[in-house]
């Protein structure tokens, strides 16, 4: 057990978590305004790709994850279309959305790099070398700064409001198309930042990288009952999770065993812990006005 | 064009589809002055209203505010010329506080967009001194009681200096004593200069505050009077267009022999907690029980109790019998889109709704369209449902012609025991007085009938008693030929009676 107390636990740890806080603190933004953001997955996987294309081509790794951030929002710009002007079924364009991004960057990567499974190496981010993760402190920033956003500024009130009773904030003169906007922006924003990092933690981009995190940030986010502090605090709990995984792979339980546990954390903290999770009430429901 | 007019609203025209829900209609409002505009379910009011709002826009009309001809496209038009508006269905966020409910949408601000609380609670404590409002800013506004919430919505109005203000049913849903509330508030808004706009169909009410009435009837103005100018039964005639009579109240008395008999009866509420504490009563053969509450004070819980929708505790006798889970039982529910009809259904799928295994209607494969058919029509019939056709979809009717289906069906089932909750709730008075001589038919026949309804004229009307429920007990049963609407009020909320389990 001593082992597990090292620093090296611990940074492995929080290293882990960084790819399920950001998108979950998107998802927070995306849900709290009413919008299910089940798209989160091929948002991270696209920034991923993106920001391994840029950092390659310019050999920039701010450029590479500002690629990351922007391939993200694309892809909620195009979820919000549909979704907010359009008023389609937002699970329904979550999924396309996810099987349009797998496809999308196996395509690319083979034209870009000549393989459909993983780009070449790129300069990345060399946690162990450094004293401080520029990524985890950026995560603990942005943490700070949505917990302020959604609690304390108009922006925030304004996004509760339009996720709870979108036609009380309509009424009063607030525009629920941008505010949804927007929120949906900001997730795809954070969940390209989190797809960025995957690909400069690993040095390079391998297909189908986010391996299902994205969904792993919705459910984290359901856990911490929409709240940012409580999504991060459930996205930690992955992170140690999957952390126990890596130590214990060569201790003679069966690794499947092993790399099942956070998903059957996931199950039983829902199940058994949380209980009736309350969603923003209008959340999933397109705003319909009248008239 | 002289000021002393707030509003005035010149030849609105707005149809939805066929509807013509206004027709030319005009109407001025002077300055200070509390204005009711009445009419039935559908004549127009809250179309008007809402036109008046931003909320719809005009087929063609003009609207002058204080004299100058104004544009309002949305809401935000509407709040920037001072006009708000209190909706039937209240527009707050129930997770948020009371304050951040008021200030949404006209936050003040510090740096970073922060907003700025201690400012915010001071700009509106200052309100609710100059108005004589009392309510407590930090709690969460889904917890507080409907008059509460309702006074949050006149601040939200005030706070944004609203000096046209438009309430829209605002007593629908209050206990008498809430209501005379509201009134007090009214006047001192008055009195503050405000002008308001009232929309009801209670005429006792119209006559009690306003000073001016306008009436609309399918979408046009009949009458526009002073109220010291005109009464009752003129107001009635403007409103139905012609003499209406109501019918009569109950006239058999009920017999001595039971029907159901409740005893000790204890049900819980969907967060788990006692909503009926250990309650009994009976009801006899050809009377009607009436039931009155505050909403949430185990009606709910009740009524779900007898049909058969929630687990109990406790024992029915049903003719004598102890009866198990399923009591044969005629139920009219309160949400009639959640648990009455199926909307996307035709009339005559809702018809058949729960019957569908009937040898009546069924060969044990499929449904035996024609019989289905040739029922639906005698129903339709019977019930005066329009328009008369089976094949529509029910979405299709008007909320008074979709309570008539279901009255037509749970009526046909030809049970002893009727249990209807808030029947005529949104219906106009020509439907809900139909589904009234409904009730009292069926009382005649010997049915036993329970009567839940927030309208307390109507239990005073229909009832032989009427069991007043606080806390999840019965705080009194009173005798409707011998009580009035304050008294049974003051049992609602606990001023008198036992005061039920204070715990």
């Amino acid at each position: 057990m001593e082992e597990l107390l090292t620093i090296t636990f611990v940074l492995q740890t929080l290293r882990i978590t960084i790819p399920y806080l950001l998108p979950s603190l998107g998802a927070v933004y995306s849900e709290k305004g009413g919008v299910v953001n089940i798209a989160l997955e091929g948002i991270l996987l696209s920034g991923a790709f993106a920001a391994a294309a840029g950092t390659f081509y310019t050999g920039n790794i701010i450029v590479g994850t500002a690629c990351g951030i922007l391939a993200g929002i694309i892809i909620a710009l195009i979820h919000s279309i549909v979704t907010i002007t359009f008023k389609a079924n937002q699970i329904v364009s979550g999924i396309a959305l996810n099987i349009l991004a797998f496809g999308i960057t196996k395509f690319f990567c083979k034209i870009l790099f000549g393989s459909s499974s993983n780009s070449e190496r790129i300069p990345g981010i060399e946690t162990l070398d450094l004293p401080f993760n520029p990524f985890l402190l950026l995560c603990v920033i942005i943490l700070g700064i949505t917990y302020f956003t959604i609690n304390k500024t108009r922006f925030g009130l304004r996004l509760r409001a339009v996720g709870e009773n979108p036609q009380a904030a309509d009424s009063l003169g607030i525009s629920v198309t941008k505010v949804r906007y927007l929120g949906v922006l900001i997730s795809g924003a954070l969940g390209g930042l989190g797809g960025a990092w995957l690909a400069l933690d690993q040095h390079s981009y391998t297909d189908g990288m986010s391996a299902g995190r994205g969904y792993i940030a919705l459910a984290a986010m359901i856990i911490g009952k929409w709240n940012p502090m409580g999504a991060a605090g459930a996205c930690l709990l992955f992170g140690l999770a999957e952390s126990f995984t890596l130590q214990f792979q060569d201790s003679g339980i069966p690794t499947q065993f092993i790399q099942m546990l956070p998903y059957v954390l996931t199950i039983i903290v829902l199940a058994g812990f949380i209980g009736k999770a309350n969603p923003p009430a209008a959340d999933g429901v397109p705003y319909e006005k009248k008239d | 064009m002289t000021n002393h007019l707030a509003v005035e609203m010149k030849g609105i025209t707005k149809t939805f589809g066929d509807l013509r829900a206004n027709d030319s209609v005009d109407i001025k409002i002077t300055k200070g002055t509390i204005h009711a505009i009445i009419g039935e379910n559908g004549a127009g009011k809250s179309t008007l209203m809402n036109i008046l709002y931003g909320m719809y826009h005009p087929d063609s009309g003009t609207i002058y505010i204080n004299g100058n001809e104004a544009v309002i496209h949305s809401p935000a038009d509407a709040i920037k010329l001072g006009i708000g508006m209190v909706h039937q269905h209240f527009m707050l966020v129930n997770t948020l506080t009371v304050l951040e409910n008021i200030i949404l949408g006209d936050e003040v601000t510090g740096a970073l967009n922060t907003i700025d609380k201690r400012r915010s609670r001071q700009k509106v404590k200052q309100i609710l001194n100059n108005f004589d409002i009392n309510i407590g800013l930090e709690e969460i506004t889904g917890t507080l009681s409907i008059g509460t919430q309702q006074k949050i919505e006149i601040i939200k109005l005030l706070y944004r200096n609203a000096e046209i203000l438009i309430l829209d049913e605002p007593t629908a849903v209050l206990t008498p004593q809430e209501t005379d509330e509201l009134f007090k508030t009214l006047k001192v808004l008055k009195a503050e200069g405000k002008t308001i706009l009232l929309i009801t169909h209670k005429l006792n009410e119209v006559l009690g505050i306003s000073e001016f009435i306008t009436v609309l009837r399918n979408g046009k103005v009949t009458g526009n009077t002073e109220t010291k100018d005109t009464d009752k039964d003129q107001l009635a005639g403007m409103i139905l267009g012609g003499s209406f009579e109501s019918i009569k109240r109950k006239q058999n008395s009920p017999a001595e022999e039971f029907i159901l008999e409740i005893i000790g009866v204890s049900v819980r509420s969907d967060k788990g907690l006692p909503a009926v504490k250990d309650l009994s009563f009976e009801v006899h053969r050809g009377e009607i029980i009436g039931i009155a509450g505050v909403e949430g004070n185990g009606q709910h819980e009740l009524i779900e109790a007898i049909c058969g929708l929630r687990d109990y505790s406790g024992s029915f006798i049903l003719n004598g019998k102890p009866a198990d889970k399923d009591l044969p039982v005629a139920h009219i529910p309160a949400n009639r889109h959640k648990h009455g009809i199926v909307m996307e259904y035709n009339l005559a799928e809702n018809v058949l709704l729960g019957r569908e295994g009937e040898a009546e209607f069924s060969t044990g494969v499929s449904i035996k369209e024609k019989a289905l058919r040739a029922y639906t029509e005698r129903l339709i019939k019977k019930y005066d449902i329009r328009p008369a056709e089976a094949d529509l979809l029910i979405g299709g009717l008007s909320g008074g012609n979709q309570q008539k289906v279901v009255a037509a069906r749970e009526m046909s089932k030809h049970t002893d025991l009727i249990v209807v909750s808030h029947p005529t709730r949104g219906l106009d008075i020509k439907a809900a007085d139909f589904v009234h001589s409904v009730l009292l038919e069926e009382s005649a026949k010997g049915k036993g009938i329970i009567l839940v309804s927030s309208d307390l004229g109507e239990l005073l009307k229909l009832s032989d008693r009427i069991a007043v429920m606080f806390n999840g007990k019965i705080n009194a049963m009173l005798d409707s030929a011998t009580t009035n609407e304050r008294e049974i009020g003051s049992y609602m909320l606990g001023l008198s009676g036992s005061g039920g389990d204070k715990g």
